[in-house]
């Protein structure tokens, strides 16, 4: 993913793999793109995108320990959000199995095994890296079809 | 949770976001109150449920599968449009219906 391009807002979090913290970080990201004034069903893919991607950290990278979350939203020029959520689990070892609809390593927990199906459904570019034992991150580019320039909200 | 003898239905009312955190807790009060009435149906109600992710669709086929196991099915009435894109994408409605109704109409007689 290019990130070459010029930046116009950025802002990182980190926070503890909680389960609450899902919430929190849809909130995180609705808040960051609220300056567009993104439409309902725009925001809703997005946040379930997030949702996605913490969910995976907190169910899947740092299962029954607690871990740090990295979670950097940018707004690039021509209304592009990017969107990198990364962790310090265990990482995926078959990241082409990992991103198989239905496929899951939780099905006890009633895991529909469709976290980056959604993902890649609900944004124009998904990207998984993962090295097993050190973490993964997930970078996703969403286009948003924007009611205002983004220029605009730098004033 | 609301319970029809007559149709032997259960109804329960989802509310909220649906995700890993809250799907827990919105499980156990269905399967119990599913093994305590053994009903034909199960109503979930997605009226007002304002965010859902894949954790509302594992608790979806969760049912279905138990319903199943039954001898009975599964309805998701009400979802929002953007939950319904979910459970669509998804594929939910090749186990369950997904409709838009009057409570009232799906129960008959129960009065809410």
């Amino acid at each position: 993913m290019k990130t070459k391009d010029k930046i116009i807002n950025r802002v990182t979090l980190r926070f503890p793999s909680l389960s609450e913290n899902e919430r929190f970080a849809r909130l995180a990201v609705s808040g960051f793109v609220s300056s567009l004034d993104p439409a309902l069903d725009e925001l809703s893919e997005i946040k379930t995108a997030v949702s996605e991607a913490v969910t995976n950290c907190i169910v899947h990278a740092y299962r029954d320990t607690v871990g740090e979350i990295r979670m950097e939203l940018r707004l690039l020029e021509g209304c592009r959000l990017y969107i990198s959520i990364s962790d310090k689990g265990c990482g995926i070892s078959d990241i082409d199995k990992a991103r198989e609809p239905l496929f899951t390593t939780a099905p006890d927990e009633e895991r529909a095994g469709l976290g980056f199906a959604i993902m890649e459904s609900f944004t124009d570019k998904l990207r998984v890296r993962s090295r097993p034992g050190h973490g993964t991150a997930v970078t996703m580019l969403r286009a948003l079809r924007t009611r205002k320039p983004a220029d605009e909200t730098r004033s | 949770m609301f319970y029809d003898g007559e149709t032997r239905t259960v109804l329960a009312e989802l509310s909220g976001d649906i995700d890993h955190c809250s799907a827990k807790g919105l499980r156990t009060p269905i399967d119990e109150e599913i093994m305590r009435r053994l009903p034909l149906r199960l109503i979930l109600d997605f009226g007002n449920v304002s965010f859902m992710d894949s954790s509302g669709i594992g608790l979806i086929i969760g049912r279905c599968k138990l319903m199943t196991d039954l001898g009975g099915s599964v309805i998701a009435v009400n979802p929002q449009p953007e939950v319904k894109k979910l459970m669509e994408l998804a594929g939910v409605q090749r186990l369950c219906s997904i409709v838009f109704k009057q409570r009232r109409s799906l129960i008959g007689g129960l009065t809410i």
